[in-house]
């Protein structure tokens, strides 16, 4: 559909939240916590910070948690009892916050869980959810959202994507699904039709320092380049960047039992960890962290744009500001351009 | 079924058939008879088999698809779930998910002679291709087994070998590593290379299947070449580890090829475009 443009007043804001909640829709938020930004249930909207860069953990949470029942079982003297989960019971969910990255991201993960097998679990969980996305007037330099096809005020994946016109200014709403024409044709009042209004001025500037397509085609003949290794030395292998991805989707299965009865779950994995990939005999593919890391780059700019049309990076920045060794992703893939095969 | 695409089929499990140590086969039976009635599968294609519990893990179907009613794995005690697995007695109920990945293309080779090639415990995923191959005999030329394993007590379907042993249209050679023979043992004695090296079978008009541990396949491969089998017609199958069984879990790739997917079948000439990471 075309986009839709509204204004809605700063003041009105708290009016949407507030109103969203009394249709007791659950609303995921930046809630800070123990100097933590994450995406958690908000009870009202002044535990909403404004002017944050960036959450500390990805909004992919809601759709792809980080631990899910797939499901559960009970043994009897009579047999075993074996329940899967019901896909239909997940909540309905306002993702509120959402940084344009993030929101890309969703599209990513999406394409995984949905080349060939279509995972019903995923699909399901987000088609409850309704992303308002927040455009971005601030970067900070571990930001390269428009190398990797992204942009500050980038509406893709948002149902509606608000952009502050200024520091104390409105907000645009651009409208952009039908979840989205949903929450403003519910509140008319709340939304003015907006003219034209050139929201590039009001967005972060953030210089592109590579070009996804350079990096895809230098990969071809990278394998065995000796930069996978000086790029890794410093890894400890503990998986934060996975976790904090907003595109990473691996994940581990694994039997929780209590007593007689239990369940099975799904849980984030990260291809980091040298347990990953680890065969029964003792044989690892991947047995040493250069070739981990290795995996890691090319599954998003390699591997991913070849099987699913899609990269698996949003130049969000959360790996570089997580890594307790200082890897720093935008670094690497700099070098890996300008790397000579 | 489901939209739930972990949700397994129960599977009782009919027989239990001890082959070595260690080293077990089940006949499992689905538990439910509509699920019998709808499940077909192919030569090569695997499953994610669990003990409630305990977990999943990932084994090829041993039996072959012309053996209607029924499908059996056979595994090797060694992780956490095959140790449960190991423990279930007949009429236990576990669960199974499949089937997974591609398949052997023997349709296609119709008309050839089959050189069966496999180390250890690896001639299960063989077997389903081996009596897929005998149960439509006719469909073929010369059918050649060359199995090995560390020492005799570790050869797997021992029932089985005596009765390829005893057929006119198979031939079977066994061998066991150097160390590993028994005082009777008929066999012969060296590496599986070696022996196909000695053993030296025509390439003219045939198909190798091999199978086995990586550093098998790796020094199996050349020996092939040198007797003039094209890579295209060399066939293996491979197991890296997995979780989810269909291209989601991320862990079995080999560069941009998913074990899960577009294995496990692979030819060698697939296998030379692909990154030494399996």
């Amino acid at each position: 559909m075309s986009i839709d443009k509204h204004l809605i007043r700063k003041d009105s804001l708290e009016k949407l939240f507030d109103i969203l909640k009394q249709n007791s829709k659950k609303i995921y938020a930046p809630v800070p916590k123990n100097g933590k930004l994450s995406f958690k249930e908000a009870e009202s909207y002044s535990e909403i910070p404004t002017g944050y860069i960036q959450t500390t953990q990805s909004s992919k949470e809601v759709a792809f948690p980080r631990t899910e029942k797939l499901l559960d079982y009970s043994k009897s003297n009579e047999g075993i009892t074996v329940k899967g989960i019901k896909i239909d019971d997940f909540p309905e969910i306002i993702l509120w916050g959402v940084r344009p990255c993030d929101a890309m991201g969703i599209d990513q993960i999406s394409a995984i869980f949905n080349w060939d097998y279509k995972d019903e679990i995923y699909n399901s969980r987000l088609s409850r959810v309704t992303i308002l996305g927040f455009s971005c007037s601030k970067a900070d330099e571990y930001c390269f959202c428009t190398s990797v096809g992204g942009n500050p005020g980038n509406t893709e994946g948002s149902d509606i994507l608000f952009t502050r016109l200024g520091d104390d200014g409105d907000y645009l709403a651009e409208v952009l699904t039908g979840k989205g024409s949903a929450i403003t044709s519910m509140l008319p009042g709340l939304f003015e039709k907006a003219g034209e209004i050139k929201k590039e001025k009001f967005l972060a500037d953030i210089p592109i320092k590579f070009k996804n397509e350079e990096i895809r085609k230098k990969l071809e003949n990278f394998f065995e380049s000796d930069q996978w290794i000086e790029h890794s030395l410093k890894c400890l292998g503990c998986g934060a960047c996975a976790y904090v991805c907003p595109t990473c989707a691996c994940f581990d299965i694994q039997d929780e039992s209590h007593g007689k009865s239990g369940s099975r779950v799904r849980c984030w994995d990260s291809c980091g960890f040298s347990l990953f990939t680890l065969h029964t005999s003792g044989h690892n593919p991947r047995e040493v962290q250069s070739q981990r890391w290795r995996q890691r780059i090319m599954h998003k700019f390699s591997y991913m744009p070849d099987r699913l049309s899609v990269y698996g990076c949003t130049g969000c920045g959360r790996c570089s500001r997580a890594c307790p060794a200082d890897m720093n992703i935008l670094e690497q893939l700099i070098s890996i351009q300008e790397a000579a095969v | 079924m489901t939209d739930n695409l972990y949700m397994p089929y129960l599977m009782k499990i009919e027989k239990v058939t001890y082959e070595a140590p260690g080293v077990k086969t089940f006949m499992l039976k689905f538990v439910n008879e509509e699920d019998q009635h709808n499940f077909t599968f192919k030569a090569g294609q695997f499953g994610e088999y669990s003990v409630y519990g305990v977990g999943e893990s990932t084994f090829c179907i041993a039996s072959s698809p012309t053996r209607e009613g029924y499908i059996e794995c056979t595994f090797r005690q060694t992780g956490k779930v095959t140790n449960a697995l190991s423990g279930c007695e007949e009429g236990s109920i576990i669960g199974f998910r499949g089937p997974y990945g591609n398949t052997f293309p023997i349709d296609e080779w119709k008309g050839k002679n089959l050189l069966f090639i496999a180390g250890g415990i690896a001639l299960p995923p063989m077997r389903c291709v081996i009596w897929n191959a005998l149960d439509l005999r006719d469909n073929f030329k010369d059918v050649t087994i060359i199995y090995g394993a560390r020492s005799v007590k570790d050869l797997v379907y021992k029932h089985e070998l005596q009765d390829w042993q005893g057929r006119k249209d198979v031939k079977l050679i066994t061998t066991v590593d150097p160390g590993g023979e028994s005082p009777d043992w008929k066999g012969e004695i060296g590496f599986v290379p070696t022996i196909v090296e000695k053993i030296a079978p025509s390439s003219v008009n045939t198909i190798a299947i091999v199978c086995g541990p990586p550093v098998m396949i790796k020094y199996t491969f050349p020996v092939l070449a040198k007797l003039g089998f094209t890579d295209e017609n060399i066939f293996t199958t491979l197991e890296n580890r997995m979780k989810c069984g269909f291209g989601k879990c991320g862990r079995c790739n080999i560069g941009k090829y998913y074990v899960c997917k577009d294995g496990p079948v692979f030819t060698a000439a697939q296998l030379n475009e692909l990154p030494d990471e399996y």
